[in-house]
């Protein structure tokens, strides 16, 4: 560490905090552009997939156990079952599939 | 009016908790890398309390483990949290206009990918009392799991750390596939998405640029070309966003 802990928590803090508020305070009005609301409607969708794959499969000890977790995951999530069922069976099958494999 | 509105506050709390839950998990190996950089637990608290990114927090720890320069430090939380510049602007669309501007203040506090995901389930405007009953239970959460992982990760074995560090992309996928099941170009772009990401990490040159970048490019590619093939039809919008 290089610097004040304190000083690298201020700017993390600001800097987060105005890419979160800038957008809600300054667009105030209904955006009418077609282009615009489809591309914020597919927005967070992509960005989450992104960042989902392949990071599930590095994050694992087991590459195969990463992969089985994703695939439980989504068939999971397909048929109806929420946040922390998902999330929580995808460690379990994590955890099991590190011993396995 | 005024049971509405605790009804509201009180479906907030409720979907609050398993978020809450994932994210004691998630912050609670958050933690173990806070501590690597050097963080009191009361310090991890802190910076998870303010910032509220996983993404973001990682990078950020492993930039000042690395004794990075504040510059560095700016631009990567910069980076690693521009997608939630896109959240925002999503979210921006979802206010009535009758909500008073301050709620636009506090709702964008804890602009989270999960309590974003929950907001704009919801049909219609948002309520920023259902947030708030969500991030009553979330912020506590995210935050304290951070403390006891700098407190308590070293006591944990490798193989739960490990196992504990999907719950977050588990999380991730119980967003994105529901939206799918209805909308196929949903499911499609998911599918895009994940093979370009793959992609982006292993073709040379183009995995060299740091994965928060690769996340805006491909943010920025993928869902700029599908609404320009595939623009929202009215009702869609009306009813989602």
């Amino acid at each position: 560490m290089s610097g004040n802990i304190y000083i690298y928590i201020a700017i993390v803090a600001v800097t987060s905090y105005l890419i979160r508020v800038l957008p809600l305070t300054l667009i105030r009005k209904p955006i009418k552009n077609k282009f615009i609301k489809s591309f914020l409607y597919y927005v967070p969708y992509v960005t989450l997939s992104v960042m989902t794959f392949p990071a599930i499969i590095e994050a694992t000890a087991s590459p195969l156990a990463g992969t089985l977790a994703l695939i439980v995951g989504i068939i999971m999530a397909w048929f109806g079952l929420g946040l922390f069922p998902v999330a929580i069976a995808c460690c379990v099958i994590t955890y099991i599939g590190n011993l396995i494999f | 009016m005024k049971n509405m509105n605790t009804k509201v506050f009180a479906e907030g709390i409720r979907d609050g908790i398993p978020i809450g839950l994932g994210y004691l998990a998630v912050s609670f190996s958050l933690g173990i890398a806070a501590k690597s950089a050097g963080f009191t637990p009361l310090q991890g608290f802190i910076i998870s309390f303010l910032e509220n990114a996983s993404a973001g927090e990682y990078v950020a720890f492993t930039l000042i483990a690395a004794g990075a320069s504040y510059f560095e430090v700016f631009l990567m939380t910069l980076i690693a949290n521009a997608r939630y510049l896109l959240m925002s602007c999503a979210l921006s669309q979802r206010f009535s206009p009758d909500t008073p501007f301050i709620h636009r203040l506090f709702i964008a506090f804890d602009l989270t990918d999960e309590l974003f995901g929950i907001a704009i389930a919801r049909p219609g405007y948002l309520s920023p009392l259902y947030s708030y009953g969500a991030f009553l239970v979330a912020l506590p959460c995210w935050a304290g799991g951070t403390m006891l992982g700098i407190l308590a990760g070293n006591l944990l074995p490798a193989s739960i750390a490990n196992a504990l560090s999907v719950s977050l992309f588990g999380m991730f996928i119980a967003i994105i596939i529901p939206p799918a099941k209805k909308d196929k170009i949903v499911a499609v772009l998911i599918v895009i998405s994940f093979a370009l990401s793959y992609l982006s990490g292993v073709i040379p040159f183009i995995r060299d640029i740091s994965s928060g970048t690769r996340t805006i490019i491909l943010t920025l590619l993928i869902s700029g070309t599908a609404a320009i093939l595939f623009p929202v039809k009215e009702e869609k919008t009306e009813e989602k966003s």
